[in-house]
């Protein structure tokens, strides 16, 4: 039973695994190299070109939903861009949509209330066991079963709804307004500040000050008196209806609409359960020993309960996150010109680039998801325990 | 160890079965011969064009020439199966070889038919861009679109022209894309958008399924060249040409009077040229016919003329003016009936 180095190679655990880790490893890379090869060689062969210069060819279709100027002329390059941009405009706002929705229900799930309660728990079942496809294409088709341009609902005077969309006044910003942007920006600094010198002042003399409500009017009140001080540099552009559609103004398309309320409805829910459970977590004895301490139960709730509960909750909330994300693809079934609907689809289509264009695609919603994970991964970390367990 | 051991098997029975799938490349005719029957690229339903009727059975014009192909290389035009396709999956999945050919309105361009690979074999129908809007709308012209919001069916050559008639008459437009043909039907009957704007055939096609088609009207402007053909793969010449014939003859069989009641009858005529087609004549005194040049049998235009008959049979069936589409022939009539239908001679 000498050690024969063969004998080792076979059954000593540590080598042992070293090799077959290596043997797998090597396997994989070589099935990567043969598909590629295998796909790069066809592709020669039915002589379809492959290569990025499509990127730098002018697209030759329009956009109309775009946060940046696009037209025809544009490279596809540009409706790359176009397409990242509005999947990230559905997913943000999608995400605090979500979010403030997910958070309520999941509080209403827990209230005492049986009305409530059961309503939220309706919700929760139905949205959560229907596809989300079918939730989109469903608040589609109720929006473009609005009235049509001709009979919008006009309300607040100045906004009209129609099955093209919620159209609304634009501002236009006049000189001076830059004065109003930044006296904003510094109200905000200035708060944080005085919030860290009140808190310390609290821990020091024992007195509490109602800082949420100190700051919050500092940051609204600021910039409204510099608006009016600086003789309000603000104009607005209205809607008016002028041939076909109406002219001027802001307006949120129904496909934009349709995909917000079917994203994050659907995922609300979610979060609702992540929610409710995270504060089932927390232990009943921490409710009742802050009780006997005469805390107020809105101060069980800020300063107990849900600190302790956001560490449940955290980790699945960043996987419903990332499934909104990923879910904003469905776009292309309601015509939302996302990254998959636009570049993904149109500009495919155009220059036949199947490899490239979905491999562009791929990375791209990966960047997106990766850098939501990390950004929650760090939040993650502030709201953790600290200190030993 | 038996668990490692399998895995690795597994593994390399893929890698074989992957590289196996890679290797093979026959001609694309033995393929379709061995396997007993034609895979043919379909629309994913286009009235008149192809669509599956009440029965599951798939009809139209683009649908007779699939047929014509397999009533050519099998004597039996029944000998087909459509494999629906999305005008973005098409090329994709004729250059995969999931299907032999393709035949679903495709417009034949530069760019498809060099860079992608693909192989036109020539025009089934003579097609352009079109618009249709409300008759309520009260519009008579495309120039008076301005400003107008339009449903496009992406995935086309439709958007590039929409676009560049729209900045040559320099006219703003919203651009309302939807992904398939009925999407673009819902979006426009809702009144999403003023205007639709696809192939005109399709405009027809669409039109026919309205609750009320009289209220809907195609603009007189054709804003485009769509020539629609069917397409192979590139490289694979014989089958292209098996394909084109096929496409050629039911023309042929037109010009000629052949229709699939007289084809029998037809075998007497007196004209070299249908006596070519139908194979009754034959190749110089070889003793073979004209099937030999295509690798069939001398009876294959006589198949497709019986059993699918002539390109003016096809039209009047699926799309002509008895048709709920109601399609003029228009360009797609004959040269010798003032369109511009014309095939090389049978010879």
């Amino acid at each position: 039973m000498t050690s024969n180095p063969l004998r080792k190679l076979l059954f000593d655990e540590k080598i042992r695994s070293i090799w077959i880790q290596a043997l797998i490893v090597g396997l994989f890379a070589f099935l990567v190299y043969t598909v590629s090869q295998t796909t790069a060689y066809n592709l020669e062969k039915r002589g379809i070109g492959t290569g990025f210069e499509f990127l730098q060819m002018s697209a030759g279709y329009d956009i109309s939903f775009s946060l940046i100027d696009f037209t025809s002329k544009d490279t596809h390059l540009r409706a790359y861009f176009v397409g990242v941009l509005n999947t990230l405009l559905v997913s943000v706002t999608g995400i605090f949509l979500a979010t403030i929705l997910g958070f309520l229900v999941g509080v209403i799930r827990l209230s005492s209330n049986w009305l409530f309660r059961n309503i939220a728990y309706v919700y929760v079942e139905f949205t959560r066991n229907v596809p989300v496809l079918l939730q989109i294409i469903l608040w589609y088709s109720i929006l473009i079963h609005l009235p049509k341009v001709k009979q919008a609902v006009q309300f607040l005077e100045y906004f009209y709804l129609t099955n093209r969309g919620l159209y609304s006044p634009s501002p236009i910003f006049l000189e001076g307004f830059r004065f109003v942007a930044w006296s904003f920006v510094i109200a905000i600094i200035f708060t944080s500040f005085l919030k860290k010198y009140l808190k310390k002042k609290q821990n020091i003399t024992g007195n509490q000050y109602p800082i949420f409500y100190i700051n919050s009017a500092i940051i609204i009140f600021t910039p409204i008196l510099i608006f009016y001080i600086m003789g309000m540099p603000m104009e607005f552009s209205h809607p008016v209806i002028k041939g076909f559609n109406f002219q001027g103004g802001m307006v949120l398309r129904p496909e934009f609409m349709g995909m917000l309320l079917g994203l994050s409805i659907y995922t609300a829910a979610f979060i609702s359960e992540t929610v409710r459970s995270g504060i089932m977590a927390v232990s009943k004895g921490q409710r009742e020993a802050s009780q006997a301490l005469g805390l107020k139960s809105n101060f069980i709730m800020r300063l107990i309960i849900i600190p302790q509960a956001l560490r449940v909750i955290i980790p699945p909330l960043t996987s419903q996150y990332l499934n909104l994300t990923k879910n904003s693809s469905l776009g292309i079934a309601i015509g939302y010109s996302d990254l998959v609907h636009g570049f993904g689809g149109i500009s495919l289509n155009q220059t036949g680039k199947a490899i490239e264009i979905m491999l562009i695609v791929m990375v791209t919603y990966l960047i997106m998801s990766l850098t939501i994970s990390l950004l929650m991964n760090i939040y993650n970390r502030t709201v953790q325990f600290k200190g030993n367990a | 160890m038996t668990k490692i051991k399998s895995l690795f098997i597994s593994l390399l029975l893929t890698l074989g079965v992957s590289s196996a799938i890679a290797g093979s490349h026959g001609s694309t005719l033995d393929l379709v011969k061995d396997r007993g029957f034609l895979k043919c690229g379909s629309n994913t339903g286009l009235a008149g064009f192809g669509l599956p009727n009440d029965d599951g059975v798939w009809e139209g014009i683009d649908v007779d020439v699939c047929r014509a192909v397999a009533a050519a290389v099998f004597g039996d035009a029944s000998k087909v199966e459509y494999v629906p396709t999305t005008s973005k999956v098409r090329f994709t999945v004729l250059q995969s070889g999931e299907v032999d050919m393709l035949s679903r309105n495709t417009t034949w361009t530069l760019q498809r038919d060099v860079e992608l690979g693909l192989e036109f074999v020539g025009v089934n129908y003579y097609d352009g861009q079109g618009f249709m809007v409300p008759a309520s709308l009260g519009v008579s012209s495309a120039s008076e679109l301005d400003g107008a919001s339009v449903c496009i069916q992406v995935g086309t050559t439709t958007e590039m022209n929409l676009a560049d008639f729209f900045s040559a008459n320099g006219m703003s437009y919203e651009a309302v894309p939807v992904e398939t043909n009925s999407e673009a039907d819902a979006a426009y009957t809702a009144g999403r958008c003023d205007v639709y704007t696809t192939d005109a055939s399709g405009l027809y096609a669409s039109r026919a399924g309205y609750p009320d088609p009289s209220a809907h009207v195609v603009l007189p402007e054709i804003v485009s060249k769509e020539p629609l053909g069917p397409s192979v793969r590139h490289g694979d010449s014989a089958w292209a040409d098996i394909v084109r014939w096929s496409l050629n003859a039911m023309i042929i069989g037109e010009e000629k009077g052949i229709t699939s009641a007289n084809v029998d009858e037809m075998k007497n005529s007196k004209d070299p040229e249908v006596l070519r087609l139908l194979g009754v004549n034959q190749v110089g005194d070889t003793g073979a016919g004209y099937g030999q040049w295509l690798n069939l049998s001398d009876d294959w235009a006589y198949n497709i003329l019986q059993q699918v008959g002539n390109y003016s049979e096809s039209f009047e069936r699926h799309i002509g003016p008895n048709t709920p589409i109601n399609i003029q022939r228009g360009l797609n009539a004959l040269y010798k009936d003032g369109g511009i239908l014309y095939a090389p001679p049978f010879r």
